[in-house]
């Protein structure tokens, strides 16, 4: 039995009489690729931000190794080796590509030799390098979105927490996207990936877990979920769905 | 960043006041040296940090009056009284930012102001140190021990000179290291800092201390200059703002912006007043805010980003022809 990494009981997050989050749980083993789906307005940002402590939950606990960090700032959920990327990227635009990342390998060296060696190997791996002196706000949103990722990773992170880092972008960038989640996988990265593109998401989850309306109702293999009668009711909508059992009824 | 060009100007800075002999234009070139060294004080919290400040007069005066009155009362050298004005700088720094920056953009701005204008007030009732009279000085025959020279400006020039070298030194040792960094990262989007593992409440009280302390050692050099202080020359909105001005003119958060600025509204405003007199108050502020405003219309990085500009579109020319 792999070793729980990232464990959510009972979140519950309420913005005044909506209740974004509704005693949500579930939970991540390391080196595992968990994915968060669900219809838009279903509560996957904003449990991300619960988690990463930019919310305090209203009620429930988050556990990371084991140690509650529940409510917790941000900075030192990262500093625990947690973090996360935004749906709507936030470069740091007027600095290149490589103090970005600089700026994330710090956390983990104070000595800037270090922290531009760290940065380096990052700027490689994420195949930034021929990039790094170019501003980060004149870059295309692929690389932003990239550039998201290659700014965590320079933090050093068991986990990380990817939101939405494939929308906007084009078939090939997707498969550019996706093969760099296998490869931070592979380098022993636990991923959480809240994403809306179900093609790209599929292929490389371990588990799925699919919120709707706050609720979390569905959780499995990629297979398993995809065939789950509510989750295509909360996709695709009640009459979508009694629609499509009367034609498998007709056939 | 190169050197040789910030080596260049400092070499100019010390050179010129010591080779030029009229006392004018020394005078000039120590009031540049002290707005300079303001500038970049104010640069750290503001153009590194973003956090934009318009109460640095606060910690200028409580330099300048801390020094002072422990000359004036104790006979305290001003050296010491330096180093306990930047301390009490700092420690009302910590005190004010603490619930300051809850606050976000515009409003810690404001609170800034406000703060600042608190702080005046209580200088100007507060019988202790004179009120709204002010305090001259005693003049003593020239000693390094008293910082009163009188027969040269040279001495306080070079004084100015090591201040500023000395404030140039700290903020560009924080530009290049994690500090700045962090503290640039900040400015840019308070949530991508804390993502990436930054304390940025942390980041920000120490930027602030750093910068506010900085900024008190010049209030000191300034009343031993001048040897009279009141509330309003020292805790006045026109520090505040000829900081917030010369630095946003000449570049703000590069270590040239007050360098350019300083060198541009020093000697206008202090030329205008001895042409003009009594009568001209206020001219050099005017031409300044012109300046601003057709300044940041067309680059809002200032004159410096006007210079950036000039030189990437030259060698982006270069490239198109090779």
């Amino acid at each position: 039995m792999a070793r729980v990494m990232l464990e959510v009981q009972k979140i519950t997050m309420k913005f005044g009489n909506l209740v974004a989050n509704d005693n949500v749980s579930f939970s991540v083993n390391e080196g595992e690729i968990v994915s968060l789906i669900g219809p838009n307005g279903a509560g996957k940002t904003t449990l991300f931000n619960c988690i990463s402590g930019f919310y305090k939950p209203f009620s429930g606990k988050v556990f990371f190794e084991g140690k509650d960090i529940t409510g917790k700032p941000p900075h030192q959920i990262t500093m625990m080796g947690l973090t996360r990327t935004f749906q709507i990227v936030k470069p740091l635009k007027d600095m290149t590509v490589r103090d970005n990342v600089l700026t994330g390998a710090f956390l983990r060296s104070s000595s800037k030799k270090e922290a531009e060696r760290i940065a380096d190997e990052v700027l490689e791996l994420t195949h930034l390098w021929e990039k790094r002196n170019m501003l980060a706000g004149s870059l295309t949103t692929a690389d932003k979105k990239r550039l998201e990722i290659a700014r965590v990773l320079a933090t050093r992170p068991k986990m990380i927490m990817l939101d939405e880092a494939m929308a906007g972008l084009n078939q090939s960038e997707i498969k550019e996207a996706m093969e760099l989640c296998i490869k931070l996988n592979r380098a022993g990265i636990t991923l959480l990936i809240v994403e809306h593109i179900m093609e790209a998401i599929m292929p490389i989850s371990h588990r799925v877990i699919v919120l709707s309306a706050g609720k979390k109702i569905a959780e499995g293999e990629p297979a398993e979920v995809t065939n789950n009668e509510e989750v295509i009711k909360a996709y695709l909508g009640e009459r979508y769905y009694a629609k499509s059992k009367k034609l498998d009824h007709g056939l | 960043m190169k050197k040789t060009p910030l080596l260049v100007i400092l070499a100019l800075l010390l050179i010129l006041p010591l080779v030029v002999e009229d006392v004018n234009f020394q005078h000039v070139m120590l009031m540049m040296l002290i707005f300079a060294g303001l500038g970049e004080a104010w640069n750290i919290i503001t153009g590194f940090a973003g956090q934009t400040s318009f109460g640095h007069a606060a910690f200028f005066g409580i330099g300048a009056y801390t020094s002072t009155v422990l000359f004036y009362k104790f006979n305290v050298s001003p050296w010491i009284g330096m180093i306990l004005g930047a301390l009490f700088a700092g420690i009302v720094a910590f005190l004010v930012s603490y619930p300051c920056f809850r606050l976000k953009g515009h409003y810690f701005a404001i609170a800034t102001l406000a703060v600042a204008e608190i702080i005046k007030q209580l200088f100007v009732s507060w019988d202790y140190v004179e009120g709204a009279t002010g305090i001259s000085i005693p003049v003593v025959p020239d000693s390094f021990w008293a910082m009163q020279f009188h027969r040269s400006k040279i001495p306080y020039v070079l004084i100015a000179y090591g201040l500023f070298v000395f404030v140039l030194f700290v903020a560009v040792a924080i530009e290049r290291n994690k500090m700045g960094y962090y503290l640039k990262a900040i400015r840019e989007s308070h949530e991508a800092a804390e993502a990436l593992g930054i304390n940025t409440a942390r980041y920000k009280l120490l930027a602030m201390i750093v910068s506010s302390m900085l900024t008190a050692l010049f209030g000191t050099l300034y009343a031993q200059y001048i040897l009279y202080i009141d509330p309003f020359m020292v805790f006045g909105l026109d520090v505040s703002m000829k900081i917030v001005l010369l630095t946003v003119l000449g570049g703000l958060g590069s270590v040239y912006g007050p360098i350019i600025g300083a060198a541009i509204l020093i000697p206008l405003s202090e030329y205008t007043r001895t042409l003009l007199g009594g009568t001209g108050k206020g001219i050099d502020l005017m031409i300044y805010g012109i300046l601003i405003v057709i300044v940041v219309v067309f680059e809002p990085r200032g004159i410096l980003g006007l210079l950036r500009k000039r030189s990437r579109r030259r060698l982006n020319y270069g490239k198109s022809n090779a």
